[in-house]
């Protein structure tokens, strides 16, 4: 070691003192390999470059980037994000919500132009046509109105949980969501096998 | 110094031969990827498919496709980024990915595995080998090439709620301004975020609204700023964030929460700047 920074002080101090002949020294040293390589490719044509560049100016540059943004795919999303209960439990939120204002404003209108189309909605002919249902299909269709109230209502408890700044750590939120689907589910179905 | 020089003048024999291998394998790439051959099936080996996302900007008209590898994991290092790495060195040198720090502090290895947004790099590698992993880019970006996404929107986003200290007043001591613990203890899970883009680009109401709602990486450096005791442009901040878009976008869905490679909470932080709205 003591040696190599020796030659290298020394080096240094020529470099200082005759910076050509330091030069000189470097151009031999690389051009000895080039010579080897040169000799060994004599028969080939030779050419300086292969390599094409282009100057370009900002702007220039950034209408490539313009252009090639346009090229770029948009990556896949929906199709291949895993389905966690997050996920779930937002999306079912969103259906159930929807699912109950649809059912509210149909059973609102029909009921607002029954009387011009000779409908009768009114609640003795609904109850009695409805008891006339077979007990299976009373408890499906009580059960198809009940899931979607009870679901959303539960859920909005954990929205309004949230809104308060708790619950938030994942075990937290995986747990609220899978007590909030088991205690809409069994209250959905007590509505609609005991109401 | 001196076992040095005779190894070097051990070697110096079989110098020639070393210079033919060195030329016969600058031909290019393909050569390596004929060469990769399995010598002979090793009965040890644990084999594992990994299906990965790829595009090419040189062939624009080209669709995006996945094309699978098959690496053996004995000899492969633990994590994702050990596999993306070795097909990159040893099986498809075209394969394109960001990657850097390879420990989780740098965010450039975002990515979709297995469904999920995490790091490459803090990422296990499955090891059950019957299961295949797929490898896409972060969900819903513009794709640059493979599985780097363009982010110019993430950062221009992050640029655009000032994520600096803004205190118009100088400093009482004429130094700095002083915290006391609790006001600093309130930063702590706020001010370790990499930006990676895991969890924006895992939030189903960004993909929607991506030029508009800011966000879960970007609204939580908005609330390590608010939350910061020295920034005194709190109500401008929060004017900024007083729209139907750029806060309110957030369903809480948290899909955010559950992806951070780092265990923070978008979710919590964004609840947090609500709370501070309304009240």
């Amino acid at each position: 070691m003591l040696a190599q920074r020796a030659a290298q002080q020394s080096l240094r101090r020529l470099a200082a003192s005759q910076p050509s002949m330091l030069s000189q020294m470097v151009f031999r040293n690389t051009m000895a390999p080039l010579a080897v390589s040169s000799s060994v490719l004599a028969r080939r044509p030779t050419s300086t470059s292969t390599i094409q560049t282009q100057k370009l100016t900002p702007a220039d540059s950034y209408e490539i980037l313009v252009a090639q943004r346009k090229n770029r795919p948009n990556s896949p999303h929906l199709q291949i994000y895993k389905w966690q209960i997050t996920a779930v439990m937002s999306i079912m939120n969103r259906f159930t919500g929807s699912v109950l204002s649809a059912g509210f404003y149909v059973f609102g209108l029909s009921y607002l132009v029954s009387p011009l189309l000779g409908w009768s909605l009114d609640s003795a002919s609904m109850a009695a046509a409805f008891a006339a249902w077979p007990v299976a299909l009373k408890v499906l269709a009580k059960f198809a109105v009940a899931m979607p109230f009870t679901f959303h209502s539960f859920n909005g408890v954990r929205h309004l949980v949230w809104d308060m700044g708790k619950q938030f750590t994942n075990q937290q939120v995986i747990r609220t969501g899978l007590f909030t689907t088991g205690i809409a589910t069994v209250s959905a179905l007590a509505l609609a096998l005991f109401v | 110094m001196a076992s040095l020089r005779k190894t070097s003048r051990l070697f110096a024999a079989a110098r020639p031969a070393v210079r033919s291998n060195i030329r016969s394998s600058a031909r290019g790439f393909a050569s390596v990827q004929s060469s990769a051959v399995p010598p002979s099936p090793d009965p040890e080996a644990k084999t594992k498919t990994f299906h990965i996302y790829r595009w090419n900007p040189d062939e624009p008209t080209s669709k995006p496709r996945m094309q699978s590898y098959t690496l053996d994991l004995n000899k492969t290092g633990p994590m994702m980024l050990d596999a993306l790495i070795r097909i990159k060195n040893e099986v498809d040198p075209t394969l394109t990915f960001r990657r850097s720090c390879r420990e989780g502090i740098c965010g450039s290895c975002a990515m979709n595995i297995d469904g999920v947004n995490t790091l490459a790099c803090l990422c296990r590698i499955p090891t059950d080998t019957k299961q295949e992993t797929k490898i896409y880019p972060l969900p819903h970006t513009y794709v640059v090439k493979d599985i780097v996404p363009d982010l110019t929107q993430f950062y221009k986003q992050y640029k655009s709620i000032k994520p600096y200290l803004q205190n118009s007043t100088p400093p009482p001591n004429g130094k700095e301004y002083l915290q006391s613990k609790e006001e600093r203890k309130k930063l702590d899970g706020l001010y370790e975020c990499i930006l990676c883009a895991c969890c924006s680009t895992s939030c189903p109401s960004y993909w929607w609204n991506s030029e508009e709602y800011l966000g879960p990486a970007v609204l939580m450096q908005s609330y390590r700023w608010l939350a910061d005791s020295r920034d005194t442009k709190n109500e401008e901040r929060k004017a900024q964030l007083d729209n139907s878009m750029s806060l309110y976008r957030c369903h809480t869905i948290l899909n955010c929460s559950r992806t951070c490679p780092k265990g923070l909470n978008p979710g919590l932080a964004i609840a947090e700047i609500k709370k501070e709205m309304a009240f």
